[in-house]
């Protein structure tokens, strides 16, 4: 505690750096996957190769994707843009299956319905399939947001900070106080996100009160370092 | 692209290879951590899930579990046994553990849980005993999902076995870091490519293993 109390303003700037990485993977991933999720539902060739790519690409380990990137993207190995990108993509891995599934299931009448009502394809899509896709679309993004914070922390043994700045340090100098107060932290950062996220969909999805089974079916998907 | 190639050329040197320091040990010591800390997740979490997925007991706890494994920083856990446990191979041995439980668990569990009810109670009415209906019914139909856990476990453990080099380990990820320290960008490459190949040679395997686990009458296609 006494480690936390002197160290309270550095530990803060890698909150903040922390939020700064993490937040804009978490956004891109979930207004990105919609439109592929629609895609692969609507586009049978693209289906295959953007739900099998998916999954494989869910298989590549964090740090070495770190390393990667830059020689695809152009971008300086310390370069925090390289995590944002990665961690988009794994933001992507995870949620296009799901907006896929989400997006199909939504109940066929009801989108028969609208178009009945002469719904214009775009305000159907908007006003109907995606707030009946919405609760699974959630479990989904709540999966993401988690994971993306957690894998923000691997950037610092490339030397970009965030809160994993406080395992690198604490393990250099052998400060367990350092190590205990990052894990905290970045634990709390993901509830706070995840919490905000259950909230915004009480908000805009007032007639679920109940998670969707998508969260069962991800239970078997653990996040990857 | 100038990368690339240099780092094509430095996995494809034979004079890397052999040796205590070879690419062929550290690709060993890789997979073998990630075999030896998946076993003993598997030794505790398969029987623990497959208990609750039968009696439907602790579910919570194994849910909660599960996602809370979600949000634990892989670098945290690594690091924190590093200094607790020193140098070596025990500290991200028990972080392998560790972070591989989860999934078996979770995979266990599932498998268990999500076989057709009518399937269990046939099963009873037949006769079975709870043991029977638990090795012969619940178990074979959960295969497929627990195969799929075990396979995100193996998973998580070669991206951390990368990261345990950091505080010391063995495996590709020695490369890695020191490419880090000496600035040598292609070898870090390599490494990273290595890894990335490994991990999808696995995750290939493990699709394949989890489409023959399925019980020839429920198999899809």
């Amino acid at each position: 505690m006494n480690w936390l109390a002197n160290n309270l303003d550095v530990v803060g700037g890698h909150l903040l750096s922390h939020l700064l990485l993490a937040v804009p993977p978490i956004v891109f991933s979930f207004l990105l996957a919609i439109p592929a999720g629609w895609l692969a539902n609507r586009v049978r060739w693209l289906r295959a190769p953007l739900l099998t790519g998916a999954g494989l690409f869910y298989a590549i380990p964090s740090l070495p994707l770190f390393v990667v990137l830059p020689v695809i993207i152009g971008t300086g190995i310390r370069d925090p843009l390289n995590i944002v990108v990665a961690l988009t993509l794994y933001g992507l891995a995870l949620m296009v299956p799901v907006a896929a599934d989400a997006l199909r299931q939504v109940d066929a009448r009801a989108v028969d319905a609208a178009d009945a009502l002469g719904y214009p394809p775009l305000r159907r899509f908007l006003g109907v399939d995606l707030p009946l896709a919405g609760p699974a679309l959630l479990a989904g993004l709540r999966v993401v947001a988690v994971s993306t914070v957690s894998l923000v922390t691997v950037g610092a043994v490339l030397g970009i900070p965030s809160l994993g700045m406080l395992f690198t340090d604490g393990f250099q100098r052998g400060i367990i106080a350092s190590v205990l107060t990052g894990i905290g932290a970045t634990v709390a950062l993901a509830l706070v996100i995840d919490g905000l996220l259950v909230l915004a969909g009480r908000a805009l999805l007032p007639w679920t009160r109940r998670a969707p089974r998508t969260e069962a079916a991800l239970a078997t998907r653990g996040a990857g370092a | 692209m100038n990368y690339l190639l240099d780092a094509l050329a430095w996995i494809a040197d034979p004079a890397r290879w052999p040796g205590p320091d070879g690419i062929a040990t550290r690709l060993g010591e890789h997979l073998a951590y990630s075999a030896v800390g998946v076993l003993i997740a598997c030794a505790i979490g398969i029987p623990a899930g497959w208990l609750v997925g039968h009696t439907r007991r602790g579910r919570g706890l194994a849910v909660g579990l599960s996602g809370a494994a979600r949000a634990l920083p892989t670098l945290g856990v690594v690091t924190l046994l590093g200094i607790l446990l020193g140098i070596g191979l025990v500290g991200p041995l028990v972080a392998f553990v560790v972070l591989a439980l989860p999934s078996v668990l979770a995979g266990a569990y599932a498998g268990v849980e999500a076989v057709d009810p009518q399937a269990v109670d046939g099963a009873r009415a037949s006769g079975m005993t709870e043991a029977q209906v638990l090795t012969r019914v619940e178990i074979p139909l959960g295969l497929p999902l627990l195969v799929g856990g075990v396979r995100s476990a193996f998973l998580q453990v070669i991206a951390t076995a990368t990261l345990a080099a950091y505080v010391g380990a063995g495996g590709l990820g020695r490369y890695l870091f020191l490419g880090l320290k000496t600035q040598d960008y292609p070898q870090m490459l390599a490494a990273s490519l290595l890894v990335v190949a490994l991990a999808l040679v696995c995750d290939l395997v493990f699709a394949a293993l989890q489409r023959v686990a399925a019980p020839a009458g429920v198999r899809p296609h």
